[in-house]
């Protein structure tokens, strides 16, 4: 096993064991501080599922999370009032249910994704990420300039939705939810990585040319792996809403794109686990740096940029060693 | 040559023209069975032009291109490769991250398909393996399967390339200057490999190295300017004076 075999390891058990200590001191606050890093922690690996090991530097993904919290929120809010969210040419209302939620979110996502991907991905380098951030400021501005659903406001989840077996209103029920949800997608991100699949995908990312060489198209490969990494994006974006109980256009801006790709720099771009530890240190810093300064963010620059100077491989990379190809 | 022999490669009539460059006029060509058919001529003659439209990357305004009988025109360079074009680059193509063993098994599963498999372990699997170990052994590579591409010599990277195309079983290969920055020795042995290799599959060379073109070519074509100004067997086209006075007494390198 390798090093950062074992960092993961750590990782992902220090997480349960932090929020199984909070819940029994009834430190309700850190539990949903831990919600909060593995969850956002959960979309960074889905964007490094495209960004990382695809090399598809897209800076429009907050459309995906967006999409997904705003699922989440619209179901909620039709189910809370008994309302419609369509009555032509059929009649369809809200559900509580998180598992149909998801359905939708990550559907919906996956055929965004390939309406996206299928235009973009005809481009590379800058304007592949301009064109992505075009996309996700579309979705975000039709957002604002939607009053049915709050508009610039955002919508309130006032009831948190419903999972079969479990009392999705307690925290640290709802912290457990998110990250079986969160060890299922690595272990499906990790097999498909070390699959077929991520091989022609991984190839494609360092020599296109010498994919379509030995007759494999790039286009279709980078195409799947695109959608896929913004489904997960968007079941991130659904527990996010849920999380926080409210869902906003500032879910489909390009600084949460932003925010995304910096979990994955900081974590180790191309490094499984890699964007969850990204992402908990955002939310560290965020919180306790945030408590003393409204100029954290200066701080996270400073990392990042030391991070892209000095530790190739983020923060993974540092402490993980380097990649293996054996 | 018998008309019995139907040529694996054949161009008709290619064209190409950017702008005012004619850098395809009226190209045709065949590649026999076990035949070995070297393209030479200037620098700026079209060759590379020439072999992008074969390989598919470019499209030529007119004529046709037959593998195997089959029209790719119009076929994207995946499928032919698919078809049994490989082919060779004149600067080194590979994933320079990963082992050369690595390079190889990427091809092998690109040949037997299964790209959009997405759960068993690629790594570790016992088919792809063997097959890239063999086609490691064929170049004489199968002790250097765990170094990464990058960390290999230019004359090993070569010999990696030409893993990945035996990988492919392809029917014929392209090769654009595989002897170039090779130096003397490299030449040698790289020569000697195509002298082996031209048997079991056919080849259309391109290559500056004229003592390794005379010493391999059952067929010679010149191209100037786009246009094949000659063509046939190495004794002729040493002989020709067109040739001569277009290539040949105009280039250093003549034989």
């Amino acid at each position: 096993m390798t090093r950062e075999f074992w960092v993961s390891v750590v990782v992902l058990v220090g997480l349960p064991v932090a929020a199984f200590i909070a819940h029994i001191t009834g430190e309700t606050y850190i539990i949903n501080l831990l919600t909060r890093m593995i969850v956002l922690g959960l979309a960074g690996i889905g964007l490094n599922f495209a960004l990382g090991y695809g090399g598809m530097v897209s800076f429009g993904h907050a459309a995906f999370f967006g999409l997904g919290a705003y699922v989440a929120g619209i179901a909620a809010f039709h189910a809370f009032d008994d309302s419609l969210i369509v009555s032509m040419p059929f009649e369809l209302g809200g559900t509580n249910q998180m598992l149909l939620i998801w359905l939708i979110a990550i559907f919906l996502a996956a055929v965004l994704a390939f309406l996206i991907g299928l235009i973009s991905l005809r481009t590379s380098g800058v304007y592949f990420i301009m064109i992505t951030l075009a996309f996700a400021q579309m979705l975000y501005y039709f957002a604002i300039s939607w009053p049915a659903y709050g508009g610039e406001d955002g919508l309130s989840i006032y009831l948190r939705n419903e999972f079969p077996g479990v009392q999705t209103d307690k925290a640290f029920s709802f912290f457990l939810l998110c990250f079986a949800i969160l060890l299922l997608v690595l272990l499906l991100c990790w097999r498909f990585i070390n699959a077929r699949f991520g091989a022609a995908l991984q190839g494609a990312r360092m020599n296109a040319l010498r994919l379509s060489s030995i007759g494999i198209a790039p286009f279709p490969v980078k195409l799947t792996a695109f959608v896929i990494s913004a489904m997960i994006v968007a079941l991130a974006g659904a527990l996010y809403g849920e999380l926080n109980g409210f869902v906003s256009p500032s879910n489909l801006s390009w600084h949460m794109s932003g925010e995304l790709i910096i979990f994955v720099i900081l974590g180790g771009v191309g490094r499984l686990v890699g964007p969850l530890i990204g992402a908990i240190v955002f939310v560290l810093l965020e919180t306790y740096l945030g408590g003393l300064t409204d100029r954290w963010q200066f701080f996270l620059g400073l990392i990042l940029l030391a991070t892209v100077l000095f530790a190739n491989g983020g923060i993974m990379g540092l402490i993980g060693g380097r990649t293996r190809h054996d | 040559m018998t008309d019995a022999m139907e040529p694996i490669l054949q161009i008709n009539h290619l064209s190409k023209r950017f702008g005012a460059v004619q850098a395809s006029d009226d190209v045709s060509l065949t590649v026999l069975p076990g035949r070995l058919h070297a393209l030479i001529g200037p620098n700026g003659a079209g060759k590379s032009t020439l072999i992008s439209q074969i390989s598919g990357f470019l499209m030529p305004d007119a004529g046709q291109i037959f593998l195997k009988g089959r029209d790719v025109t119009h076929l994207s360079a995946e499928r032919r490769v698919h078809m049994g074009l490989g082919r060779s680059f004149q600067v080194s193509n590979l994933l320079l991250e990963w082992s050369a063993r690595r390079n190889v098994m990427l091809a092998v599963q690109a040949r037997r398909g299964g790209s959009f498999r997405f759960f068993k372990n690629v790594w570790k699997d016992a088919e792809l393996r063997a097959a890239a170990e063999a086609a490691l052994q064929k170049v004489g590579l199968q002790d250097r399967a765990d170094i990464r591409a990058m960390e290999l010599s230019h004359g090993e990277r070569r010999q990696l390339e030409f893993a990945c195309a035996l990988a492919l079983e392809p029917a014929i290969l392209v090769l654009d200057e595989p002897m170039a920055g090779l130096g003397p020795e490299g030449t040698a042995e790289m020569t000697a490999f195509l002298e082996e290799l031209k048997h079991s599959i056919p080849i259309l060379l391109v290559e500056h190295d004229m003592d390794a073109v005379f010493r391999l070519a059952d067929e010679i074509s010149v191209l100037v300017y786009g246009r094949i100004i000659a063509s046939g067997p190495p004794e002729t086209i040493r002989q020709s004076v067109a040739v001569q006075e277009a290539y040949l007494g105009s280039s250093s390198d003549a034989a």
